[in-house]
């Protein structure tokens, strides 16, 4: 059941979508272009490699799914920085809603918006690449799935650090994404990494999806356990993010920062 | 007493309320009370800690040592419970200036959970001559337009306990005078107190049944203000004010 203080943050976020381009845009051009782009990448890679080898699930799908956690954590963390750019903590944390309803609210609003991001970035690789993602059967729930609970949990991690070191710190948040996309091993096996790297990669949800997903376009078969262990990984993540910020949180309001957020440290 | 075991018919009972900031001592063990239907003014110079309180009735500031009850509710130990019975406006608190009128009233109606939110949206919008704004964003209404929006969020669920910071600061002395009025007339007709921050003296003196007045985190004085200035010697309570604030740097005891 969603408290109506939930409900309150998923509707602000509707309120500034409906009236604003500038914030509908971004849910699914971007997405968009990179399908363009490695659409006609993996068409060339096909046209120059062996006949039986397609890159399309391979690496198109890959790319996809890897847009989509970017446009879940980004979800999270553009309802958030809404009440920065507005200066609206105080308003927000001087009503009755609880952390838990604030970030139930970012959660709700990311969903909606990652998944208009999705449909179109389906439609388009679809369409105009001959993408199927029925191609990965049923593995494709716990890509999903995972990749969904990972960038909430990156989402509210990023959050986080805001809260905790001010409006600037906004620019650290933005590369998150590509800062653990080498490790994830979107475009390529997790064996090409060094074994620090393997090591790190483990303990990341995602390498699990593309490790399954080029086992799934190769004919082995998802690798399910792995798949399980991520889901379980993933929501490990949840949990800690949430600590994070709830611990932040509290520093924020024993130092007075939630007051003066604008003044960056208030310690 | 502790502030929660305190009778309930106190909108707010605040209890030995410190705010230690490393070596600064923002607030220094200040205690006080309002009452139903009572509006007690919180006056002291710039420093004084009058924000700094504000915040940790607000329960965006912790107290570093103290206890906040609002009707009853100790705020520390049941926060949601205790700010459903409160609500507040301040000139540094103005709404999202991206959101309309309606929409803003309409969110923050969802957080303090106001029962038939669209009625009591339309009836504030009536109150406080707002309707022709409705669907204007907040961000590009005038100072004073923006406070009397910020005034009808503050009024949106019918709140026991009111703060009120410098609510008229921005507002041409007809709006002022009409605001005053209407916060009278709610605080008599309702169960609700007002706790008033106001660098206008003559506005306290018309609007406040009590006043408390804060110089370097400590309560220096506290009652009638209309009583008051004559009871230290002092024409008017402006005047008084200037003492309290010349006392904090040592130019002059009152």
């Amino acid at each position: 059941m969603v408290s109506s203080r939930t409900a309150a943050i998923v509707l602000r976020q509707f309120y500034l979508m409906r009236g604003s381009a500038a914030r509908v845009l971004p849910l699914f051009a971007w997405v968009a272009i990179d399908i363009i782009l490695w659409g006609f990448m993996s068409r060339y890679l096909n046209s120059i490699s062996a006949p039986r080898l397609n890159f399309v699930p391979s690496l198109l799908g890959a790319v996809l799914l890897w847009d989509f956690l970017g446009r879940v954590m980004f979800g999270v963390t553009t309802a958030f920085l809404e009440d920065v750019w507005s200066r609206n903590f105080l308003n927000f944390f001087a009503s009755p809603m609880t952390v838990a309803d604030y970030v139930a609210g970012l959660v709700l609003s990311s969903i909606l918006t990652s998944f208009i991001g999705l449909v179109v970035m389906v439609l388009l690789a679809s369409a105009i690449f001959g993408l199927s993602m029925f191609s990965y059967g049923l593995a494709l729930v716990p890509f999903i799935l995972v990749l969904f609970l990972f960038g909430i949990a990156m989402g509210i991690f990023a959050t986080s650090i805001v809260l905790r070191l001010g409006p600037a710190a906004e620019w650290f948040i933005w590369p998150l994404p590509a800062l653990i996309s080498p490790f994830v091993s979107v475009f390529y096996p997790l064996s090409t990494l060094p074994q620090w790297m393997q090591w790190t990669a483990r303990l990341l949800p995602p390498s699990y999806v593309f490790e399954s997903l080029r086992a799934t376009v190769n004919g082995q078969g998802p690798w399910w356990t792995g798949l399980a262990l991520s889901v379980v990984l993933a929501l490990l993540y949840i949990a800690l993010a949430a600590i994070t910020f709830a611990r932040v949180f509290r520093l924020a309001v024993r130092t007075g920062l939630i007051a003066r957020y604008s003044a960056e440290t208030v310690s | 007493m502790p502030a929660h075991n305190r009778t309930v018919r106190e909108v707010l009972a605040v209890e030995h309320l410190t705010k230690r900031y490393g070596e600064t001592l923002a607030v220094d063990d200040i205690s006080f009370h309002v009452a139903p239907n009572e509006i007690v003014g919180l006056l002291g110079p710039n420093g004084a800690g009058k924000t700094t309180t504000i915040s940790m009735i607000l329960g965006v500031l912790e107290p570093t040592k103290g206890q906040v009850a609002i009707t009853g509710i100790d705020l520390a130990q049941n926060r949601k419970a205790a700010l459903e019975k409160a609500n507040f406006s301040a000139v540094y608190a103005p709404l999202p200036g991206n959101l309309t009128v309606f929409e803003n009233l309409r969110v923050f109606g969802l957080l303090y959970g106001v029962q038939n939110l669209l009625s009591r949206i339309d009836e504030l919008l009536g109150e406080f001559d707002l309707r022709r704004f409705r669907d204007t964003k907040c961000g590009l209404l005038s100072s004073g337009e923006q406070t009397r929006v910020s005034l009808a969020k503050a009024m949106l669920n019918k709140p026991q306990l009111l703060l009120l910071d410098e609510p008229t600061a921005s507002l041409d002395p007809a709006t002022a005078r009409d605001v005053r009025v209407q916060i009278r007339r709610l605080v008599s007709s309702g169960k609700g107190g007002v706790l008033w921050t106001s660098h206008n003296m003559y506005e306290v003196e018309e609007v406040c049944d009590r006043v408390l007045l804060l110089s370097r985190g400590t309560i220096l004085l506290e009652g009638d203000p209309r009583a008051l200035p004559a009871k230290h010697g002092k024409q008017n309570l402006e005047e008084l004010f200037v003492a309290v604030a010349r006392e904090r740097s040592g130019v002059e005891a009152i």
